[in-house]
């Protein structure tokens, strides 16, 4: 009887003590889960420099990879918060539901989730980058150095994010040059270096000149560099890849929020947000500029950043019309970002018709 | 006009240049598999290839050295399957999954040091003819020597399996493990050495995606392409020339649906990504659909595990 006492005092005693020194120490540990590895140089890869931006400011941080969006994406997060992680990044629009479930049972547990739009616990925050702002730049450089006015485009999957992309690239491309056409091919795939290959090919095969993707992997601006034709990086600098095709590169910079995030955890100030922020906080990040690009093409799209980080200028300003001709945004206004959340039609100017 | 049979033969080269892959993996999964032994680790095989042949590339600098480690690599890899399915007997499906489980694994875990690190320009034979022949140049020259390789394979292992000693060996291996001891015949060893040769050819087929197709190491780049090696295997009903009709109109169709998309064709993508998938089965069932000849190719004892000793 006596030893079970003191075994449970001791116990006892030992639990307490380290639930001081976790009290005392105040270590802040982030986590983060990842749909893809770290090694994809795309999506991922960003998400774990900007994780790595986090631990360079003095946070412990964990990362999962390679976590499917499904019921192991819930087992994942529960066991994260289980093991004494104070906010947890999901990175992926699919783990929207089991964010939102798991931060109901961990409501001391902060959760911040990429791309979504569900914040239905007062611990959970959204983020996400207005990366149609990079492709305004890019849609402005290929309309003015195009000659034969096909440019190409590589899109993955048939959602919001890829088709404002393809029409906020468009209107840029038509606003210099109204006689271009955007040609559009789907990989279905977000990453597979054959496949965005051979959709290159098609579209070099086709007349384009230059090629922009919505893909991850660097072979699109690799086949570019071969042909000898003109290619935009995607979410990370490719220009080491094919120097002389790459023009320049929209970046994805999560580094500057994650470390910010963490930090308002740690001293106790964090709150439930929706982030959307682009090329003026530093969310996207356009690359240096090619030597091929003319001096008075580099003038205007120095210009033209400098304005959409002021908000001077909204990539999507009236008029727009869809491609039967209907009005979307009326002259002088802009596109609100309910609008842009939802945008699944295309904008004059784009050939073919988004799969359904 | 010579414009457009240019095209088309741009076109034909792009195919042949994604048929690649898919005709070395086949034709080094027919091999092992025409001596009875079911490996499913094709994938695994083609991307432990993959991440060696462009690691030894960036190391070493030398482009011989990597694509010999590639294929040295795929032996190796290959030499655990080997040694468990044929020396401790394990189950050959089972066995093969886990070879593509442990391959993409790996790879991945040596892939973290070559990750955005550019690849380096592969040396294509006969690159001063590509213009000299309108349609016919760009599909026989400017390639790279695997390219050709790739391409004289099939009719290689076709000779190999029906005119040589060691062929019908294989074959008799394959059909009938138990005759094939009783007159001698070193059913283990035989086994062994084609497992091997399988391995050597989906490695060399992942240094090719690798080094040659788009050169760059990204975890997971084989795609799933060695499943379809596989599929075409048993689809071609165990024939090389076979399998070189079905890599090309699985080459080919992936291609033309992307032409077809930027042409504007008003098809649903949907079924134009499937389509390959769909054609290729057609086309190698309907040309395999003669029930003699596919019992006579199938090899009969293949999964089958040889438990006599040696």
């Amino acid at each position: 009887m006596h030893k079970i006492f003191i075994r449970s005092l001791v116990s006892s005693l030992v639990f307490l003590f380290t639930l001081t020194v976790s009290a005392v120490a105040k270590d802040v540990k982030a986590a983060f889960v990842y749909i893809g590895p770290t090694g994809d140089h795309g999506w991922t890869y960003q998400h774990d420099v900007g994780r790595k931006a986090v631990e360079a400011a003095g946070f412990k941080t964990t990362y999962v990879e390679g976590v499917p969006e499904s019921a192991d994406a819930e087992r994942v997060l529960r066991q994260l918060a289980n093991s004494g992680h104070d906010v947890i990044f999901t990175t992926s629009f699919g783990y929207m539901n089991p964010t939102n479930k798991v931060a109901k049972e961990f409501p001391n547990v902060k959760f911040e989730h990429a791309t979504g739009y569900k914040r239905e616990h007062p611990n959970v925050s959204t983020y996400a980058a207005r990366f149609y702002e990079g492709r305004t730049i890019l849609g402005t450089i290929a309309g003015s150095m195009t000659k034969s006015n096909v440019i190409g485009y590589v899109a993955s999957f048939p959602i919001p994010e890829v088709i404002r992309g393809i029409n906020s690239f468009t209107l840029a491309a038509q606003k210099v040059n109204p006689n271009i056409k955007t040609k559009i091919v789907w990989a279905f795939t977000w990453y597979d270096p054959g496949k965005e290959a051979e959709a290159a090919k098609a579209l070099i095969d086709q007349g384009a000149d230059i090629i922009a993707q919505h893909t991850d992997s660097t072979a699109i601006v690799q086949i570019a560099e071969k042909a000898g034709i003109f290619a935009f990086g995607q979410a990370s600098d490719m220009d080491k890849f094919a120097p002389k095709a790459v023009l320049t590169s929209v970046e994805n910079n999560w580094g500057p929020y994650y470390v910010d995030r963490v930090k308002a955890v740690a001293n106790g100030t964090w709150n439930q947000k929706d982030t959307w922020h682009g090329i003026g906080d530093g969310m996207v990040v356009i690359s240096d500029l090619d030597s091929a690009i003319p001096a008075d093409v580099r003038a205007k799209v120095n210009q033209l950043e400098k304005d959409l980080a002021s908000g001077k200028v909204h990539s999507f300003t009236g008029p727009i019309y869809d491609q039967k001709g209907n009005l979307m945004v009326a002259e002088g206004k802009t596109a609100d970002d309910g609008m842009l959340a939802g945008m699944m039609t295309y904008v004059k100017g784009v050939e073919g018709d988004i799969p359904k | 006009m010579i414009i457009e049979i240019n095209f088309v033969g741009l076109i034909i080269a792009s195919i042949m240049a994604s048929a690649v892959p898919l005709i070395l993996a086949s034709c080094g999964e027919l091999i092992t598999e025409r001596s009875g032994v079911l490996n499913l680790g094709v994938e695994g095989m083609m991307i432990i290839g993959a991440i060696s042949g462009f690691a030894l590339m960036t190391v070493t600098g030398s482009l011989i050295i990597a694509v010999f480690g590639a294929m040295l690599a795929g032996v190796l890899i290959s030499t655990i399957f080997a040694f468990l399915t044929q020396t401790l007997i394990t189950n050959h499906v089972a066995t093969g999954l886990a070879l593509t489980i442990f391959g993409i694994g790996i790879s991945a875990m040596i892939g973290k040091n070559f990750v955005g690190i550019p690849g380096k320009e592969f040396p294509v034979l006969f690159g001063n003819l590509k213009d000299a022949i309108p349609f016919l140049s760009p599909i026989l020259f400017g390639h790279s020597i695997v390219f050709y390789f790739a391409f004289a394979l099939p009719f290689i292992t076709n000779y190999f399996l029906k005119k040589t000693k060691i062929g019908l060996i294989v074959r008799a291996v394959g059909d009938s493990p138990d005759s094939a001891s009783n007159q001698g015949i070193n059913v283990r060893l035989v086994r062994y050495l084609c497992i091997l040769y399988g391995g050597a050819m989906c490695g060399l087929a992942g240094a090719y995606l690798s080094m040659i197709y788009t050169p760059q190491w990204i975890e997971n780049m084989t795609g799933g392409r060695g499943w379809i090696a596989l599929a075409l295997v048993v689809f071609s009903t165990w024939n090389p020339i076979k399998i070189l009709i079905g890599a090309m109109i699985f080459g080919g169709l992936t291609i033309i649906q992307f032409h077809m998309q930027a042409i504007g064709v008003r098809i649903p993508v949907q079924f134009l990504t499937a389509l390959p998938y769909i054609v290729t089965i057609i086309v190698l069932v309907v040309i395999s659909r003669d029930s003699r000849k596919i019992r006579l190719s199938t090899p009969s004892s293949l999964g089958k595990s040889f438990y006599k000793d040696n």
